[in-house]
């Protein structure tokens, strides 16, 4: 009771960490998906960068992100940006790589290869068959690589707080070092309430970005 | 047409190298259907792709139409190849109209022109473009499918066409009807065609010439009655199989072989004709046909000798008759079934036109057709 009145009463300073939390995760996937998907694509090429390339990103997956903060605070400080907004964006940039670029280059691959033989003996060049057919099946295994790597990074995000980058995280940190509970009950609900909106609104994007061929798969 | 010379492809393997086309030559003449026939591994489908440069060959030369085809940009020679595959490949992301239109929008037709174009070939194939057009492929059946895999590689009406077990992928009663549609349509567009197959029956159905590959070699390249008569060697003989003269049956209509001067009797005439013409002529019946030349029955040996009056009282119904058009497999059936050693002859209004006996069959059956050498 006592929580829910005093998220009723800050509803305004929730409303301004949520945009940043937001932020945050909307420009760093933003920018992850400008950069995994063409990776994705690019490694279906060779089987060995393949695997070298998911290997490396699995591998940034399982840094704590506590300690990824860390590391990046005396690299960022050259150029004047230890602490805030840009280490969080580029560890959640991170973190988004493995499941966007493992799921454009699952999907890429199994594009039936009798479309990309058809694709190719009608005469279509590379781009042409990934243009009309091959990202087209792909996208809605990559919107799912997308949605993944949200709801993952509103969480990463929440830690974010202790290098100073703001957001929901702040509520969180704040109910932890003056153990009021009220704050920190309102701050994990916000950011599970948002990790949930996210999950749902992608799902819908997801649905209408898959071409109608595709969505009639099940009724057939 | 068509013209490989000396083509041969070789793979490097962990074991050296295999040699998976060995030296092929053949011809097809413009407007043929030529089947390449064999077991798999044979290196039929390789033969097949390097045409439109699927695959590279390692040495020798393919020309279309007296050109060489190593003058193309591969991406430009295969827009001017149809192409159609057993799996049939059709886009799942794109509707009907959108997966034929694929290689004349991809040559720069406009897309009233490409629509347009759709539309004549669903009519083609008996798909009605107003209920077809914009559907998916996964909304059509499997015959369907394999309809329009087939013409969308005529889309962009190329003189030439690949196709790779084009029907593979489909129930064999739907499979004979798509095939009677593809040779009727054939008759019309006259394409010159390389057709893959490991089906006999198919090959020798559908190719105006097969030619047999095995381990890399052109084993025989004939027109199929040919290759059923006279199969080079035992691997030859093997393949098209024990029943092989069988097989011929199919590929002659009765027409071919009918005797069209058969004697008939008018139901008002005399037995006394019946028996002048069965003991002046070959015939071990004789017709009774009413004016408009409809069959009624027939007169044999017995009845012709144990009655008297009039031939159309005393007629046998003729229980079984074919068709010009039918093939002499149909013929031999009926005579089989019924034990009788010939059969009458209708046309498609039901006209008695002649009789084909098993004699004429078996005489056929010891030639070739069209071929001089052979009597």
């Amino acid at each position: 009771m006592e929580t829910l009145s005093y998220a009723f009463s800050n509803l305004d300073q929730i409303a301004v960490l949520t945009v940043e939390h937001i932020s945050i995760v909307a420009v760093a996937v933003g920018l992850a998906i400008l950069t995994g998907v063409p990776i994705g694509i690019a490694i279906t090429q060779n089987q060995r960068v393949a695997e070298n390339v998911l290997y490396v990103a699995a591998m940034v997956m399982t840094i704590p992100s506590i300690a990824l903060f860390g590391i990046m605070i005396p690299i960022l400080s050259l150029i004047g940006h230890g602490i805030g907004y840009l280490p969080a964006v580029i560890a959640v940039l991170l973190y988004s790589q493995l499941p966007i670029i493992r799921n454009t280059y699952t999907a890429i691959n199994n594009v039936d290869p009798a479309l990309r033989e058809a694709a190719k003996g009608m005469g279509m060049t590379p781009v042409q068959r990934l243009r009309t057919v091959e990202i087209p099946i792909a996208v809605p295994v990559i919107m799912a690589g997308v949605r993944t790597a949200v709801v993952l990074n509103i969480g990463v995000t929440a830690i974010a707080v202790y290098i100073g980058a703001g957001g929901l995280g702040e509520l969180i940190s704040r109910g932890i070092s003056q153990t009021d509970p009220r704050k920190l009950v309102t701050g994990a609900v916000a950011v599970s309430m948002l990790a949930i909106a996210a999950d749902y609104g992608l799902l819908w994007l997801q649905k209408k970005l898959t071409p109608r061929g595709l969505q009639l798969q099940g009724d057939t | 047409m068509i013209r490989l010379e000396e083509l041969t492809k070789t793979f490097q393997t962990d074991q050296g190298v295999v040699t998976a086309v060995d030296r092929i030559n053949l011809e097809v003449p413009e407007g043929e259907i030529c089947v390449l026939l064999g077991p798999s591994g044979c290196g039929k489908t390789t033969t097949m792709k390097m045409i439109n440069r699927l695959i590279t060959p390692t040495s020798g030369k393919i020309y279309i139409d007296g050109k060489d085809t190593d003058e193309y940009d591969p991406v430009e020679l295969r827009r001017n190849i149809g192409y159609a595959i057993q799996q049939i490949g059709l886009f799942p992301n794109m509707t009907v109209a959108e997966n034929i239109s694929v290689v004349p929008s991809l040559l720069g037709w406009d897309k009233k022109k490409c629509h347009e174009r759709a539309r004549e070939l669903l009519n083609m194939v008996a798909m009605d473009p107003d209920a077809f057009m914009d559907r998916y492929p996964n909304e059509l059946s499997g015959g369907q499918q394999q309809r329009i895999g087939v013409i969308r590689a005529l889309a962009a009406d190329a003189p030439v066409l690949l196709m790779d077990e084009p029907f593979g992928a489909i129930d064999p009663i739907n499979r004979e009807v798509i095939q009677d549609e593809f040779l009727k349509m054939q008759e019309k567009i006259r394409k010159t065609i390389i057709f893959v197959s490991h089906d006999i029956d198919e090959a020798v159905k559908m190719g105006d010439r097969v030619a047999i590959f095995r381990e890399g070699h052109l084993e025989q390249y004939a027109p199929p009655d040919e290759l059923l008569a006279y199969p080079i060697n035992e691997f030859i003989a093997d393949f098209v199989g024990g029943d092989r003269t069988l097989k011929r049956l199919r590929l002659a209509r009765i027409a071919e072989v009918m005797h069209s001067d058969v004697q008939t009797l008018k139901p008002d005439d005399s037995v006394e004709r019946a028996r002048e013409i069965l003991a002046s002529s070959a015939q071990e019946g004789v017709p009774v046909v009413d004016r408009d030349g409809h069959p009624r029955g027939f007169i044999n040996q017995r009845i012709a000798e144990g009655g008297s009056g009039k031939a159309g009282d005393l007629a046998q119904p003729l229980s079984f008759t074919v068709r010009s058009r039918d093939d002499l497999r149909t013929a031999v059936s009926s005579m089989f079934t019924h034990n009788v050693n010939w059969v009458a002859v209708l046309d498609d209004g039901g006209h008695l036109i002649g009789y084909v006996s098993q004699q004429d069959i078996t005489d056929l059956l010891g030639t070739v057709r069209g071929d001089t050498r052979a009597a």
